[in-house]
């Protein structure tokens, strides 16, 4: 399977899509749009998982794909707009590091990723090196988000982006076994911190869901 | 026979008991109502659980696709299953206790008790599975259990610890998920598509001809993201809030066994790379982080004001000598660093059981607040001393030996390396010992002891699994029995 052949180049396009939503998620200001985007890049995923489930001839990843489709596209962005409107959050995006700087490291981020994993598949389908690469930018780039991102929100987001690239890498490892057991483990964990946000009340108790606050206070003063 | 093609074990396998015992109680304790039941449940779940992990030393089970028990995982089996008993025990003293103060309600409660056997299950899931994916979902569902379980006092501080947790630790099973997909992808070209590429025992099998490569990728995610939940340095930074501000029992399990289970996760991936031979070599990568971790902790040790803090950074300190030994490598070195394990769990897990009283008993976790515990508290006061003695390194302990051969087995091989592991040991026992004489000895604070009867019961109670543990870590430091140690002697051989 290489280019030229429709399942691969669907796939690459599905794929590539995922990581240009990643991409996107670095220059937002809005929290509301950092929300749609990250709606936008699961149902990218739903997509690839769908046609990764067709291409494979393996029917669970339609489980997947509905389990993106519906949980990550669909409730999660409701549920966070939920959230930021009756906790009353900050809605613009506070940066640790400047949108520039950001997106430069995000590009950065990419070509390490397919000079890292290019070389180290030679032997794999072509099919799974370049959706691994994808996938890997993906994880990359929810990391980096996480780290020049000031606001506990973004930084959750940044999270589920982190793990729909480990979703991408896991639906295009071909034949891989267990792949529905560790989406519907990745979404137990992701309703248990959204869960956690509401239920602890952060906004209330900290005045803000800025990490760096939670970071200053170590519990260890003399 | 259906359920053997599943991969499931079968009604005569131990395994199955061992898993399904705590999974199933955990489900029961969510309904009960009275605490008191509760804790005895928790109790009779565990015993049973840890008298079932105890046949798996005489009858083994053969490896089905999802389960397998070998030499090095049904001696970690045991231990869980030993201190998850122990840590119960101790828990029903210090939840009755802890509920005359009403610091609890009762629907807490029951959720604690359930969690702690969920807890429980998961990371005997994690030890006995045989396949990455199976143990990667145990690890992330202990990372939950004990999220919920830290942030159950629902204060600030808790609730920051619980949210730091979550992050740094979500964030670390990431990575190590991506790993395992790395992993897989070694193994599918040679192994073929479907479960036998995640099994461990045919992957070890068959090791030699994964693409080293793809192997040295992986083992750069696993390392990061199960280094995390070990709680190496410099990903250290959830591991001392998440000790200090849940319930002392959780504390207990956290250091003595999570710890284990995430290093286990990371040496299985290591034994992998070590059979295929190409790859780079592990070693030095754990010998780095095991010594940042040991010289970070080791300073950070002076300047805890918070009793729980400062046992959690010994933690820290001592998963950093563990990961050191088995960096080094080579039988001695393993060896050192299987005994080292065990005797941290045990001794580790006395201290927690100490701390627990004596930050109820003073009501306060300040170190500065505490005085003259030897005095006011004597058997607890010199069970705590004993307990902090033994962890620091002092002869005869078990602690002491499994530290001088990790040195001894340095000095032979590698002397340079020898040096700054002696010098953190070292600041890391002054730091411990000067905590431990303000602690222990010195005029007790003047304070009427208002203790009901109730509360002197559960304080023999809470006392027995502290007496325990050290009595076992005295008796390993001067009597290893010969079966444990040939046994000992075989693991190591297999860790390479």
């Amino acid at each position: 399977m290489g280019a030229g052949q429709i399942s691969y180049d669907v796939a690459h396009l599905i794929g590539a899509t995922v990581l240009m939503a990643g991409l996107q998620l670095l220059y937002q200001r809005r929290l509301f749009a950092v929300i749609n985007t990250f709606a936008f890049q699961a149902l990218a995923l739903a997509a690839a998982a769908g046609w990764q489930a067709h291409v494979q001839n393996a029917p669970h990843l339609y489980v997947t794909a509905g389990i993106s489709l519906v949980f990550k596209a669909m409730i999660v962005p409701v549920a966070l707009h939920w959230l930021i409107e009756k906790l009353g959050i900050h809605r613009s995006v506070e940066t640790a590091m400047s949108i520039g700087w950001t997106m430069m490291a995000g590009v950065a981020l990419v070509a390490l990723s397919i000079l890292l994993v290019l070389p180290v598949t030679a032997n794999a389908a072509a099919l799974t090196r370049e959706s691994l690469a994808l996938a890997m930018s993906v994880v990359l780039i929810g990391l980096l988000m996480m780290i020049t991102r000031r606001n506990a929100v973004t930084q959750v987001v940044g999270f589920m982006a982190l793990e729909n690239g480990l979703i991408l890498a896991a639906v295009s490892a071909k034949g891989m076994p267990l792949v529905v057991e560790i989406s519907v483990a990745f979404s137990v964990l992701v309703a248990m911190t959204l869960f956690g946000i509401f239920f602890f009340r952060i906004r209330e108790r900290f005045d803000t869901l800025d990490i760096n606050d939670v970071e200053t206070y170590r519990g260890d003063r003399q | 026979m259906i359920d053997r093609l599943a991969g499931l074990p079968g009604l005569d396998n131990p395994l199955l008991w061992i898993l399904a015992l705590p999974l199933g109680a955990a489900g029961f304790l969510a309904v009960i109502r009275d605490w008191r039941v509760a804790s005895w449940v928790n109790v009779a779940v565990s015993g049973t659980t840890f008298v079932a992990s105890l046949v798996l030393l005489r009858v083994r089970p053969a490896p089905t696709k999802l389960f397998f028990i070998d030499d090095f995982n049904v001696y970690l089996v045991v231990l869980t299953a030993f201190v998850g008993l122990t840590t119960s025990i101790f828990s029903a003293a210090y939840i009755a206790r802890e509920s005359e103060g009403n610091r609890l309600s009762d629907l807490h409660l029951r959720f604690y008790h359930a969690m702690y056997q969920a807890f429980l299950f998961t990371m005997l899931l994690a030890l006995s599975a045989n396949n990455t994916g199976v143990m990667w979902v145990a690890v992330e569902a202990a990372t939950l259990t004990t999220v919920l379980m830290v942030s159950l006092y629902r204060t600030r501080e808790a609730i920051e610890a619980a949210w730091k947790y979550f992050i740094l630790c979500s964030v670390g099973i990431g990575l190590a998920l991506f790993g395992t997909i790395l992993v897989y992808l070694a193994a599918q070209p040679v192994m073929g598509d479907g479960a036998d590429s995640m099994a461990w025992t045919e992957m070890m099998r068959r090791a030699a001809e994964f693409q080293p490569d793809l192997l040295n990728l992986a083992f750069v995610f696993v390392l990061v993201g199960y280094g995390t939940k070990v709680g190496l340095a410099p990903l250290h930074a959830w591991l001392p809030d998440a000790h200090a501000e849940g319930p002392t029992p959780i504390s207990a399990v956290l250091s003595g066994l999570l710890l284990n289970v995430a290093l286990y996760a990371l040496l299985r991936f290591k034994m992998l790379l070590s059979a295929n031979g190409h790859t780079l070599s592990p070693g030095p990568l754990l010998v780095v982080m095991g010594l940042s971790s040991l010289f970070l902790s080791a300073f950070m040790l002076y300047r805890r004001g918070d009793i729980k803090r400062l046992f959690a950074y010994s933690s820290i300190e001592h998963m950093g000598l563990i990961t050191f030994a088995f960096g080094m490598g080579g039988p001695l070195a393993n060896f050192a660093g299987l005994l080292h394990m065990m005797m941290h769990s045990l001794t580790k897990s006395a201290i927690f059981f100490a701390v627990g009283i004596i930050s109820q008993n003073e009501g306060t976790k300040r170190i500065a607040d505490i005085r003259g515990l030897t005095v006011s508290h004597p058997v607890l006061g010199w069970g705590f001393v004993l307990a902090v003695l033994a962890i620091a390194g002092l002869p005869p302990m078990g602690v002491f030996m499994s530290e001088f051969l990790v040195l001894g087995s340095t000095f032979a091989r590698e002397p340079l390396l020898a040096l700054p592991l002696a010098i953190a040991l070292l600041l890391a026992f002054g730091a411990l010992i000067s905590r431990l004489q303000m602690m222990a000895f010195g005029e007790p604070p003047p304070r009427s002891p208002v203790q009901s009867s109730a509360g002197r019961v559960s304080g023999i109670l809470a006392l027995t699994p502290l007496w325990l543990h050290m009595a076992l870590v005295l008796v390993a430091g001067l009597y290893l029995p010969a079966p444990l140690v040939a046994w000992f002697h075989t693991v190591a051989r297999m860790l390479g």
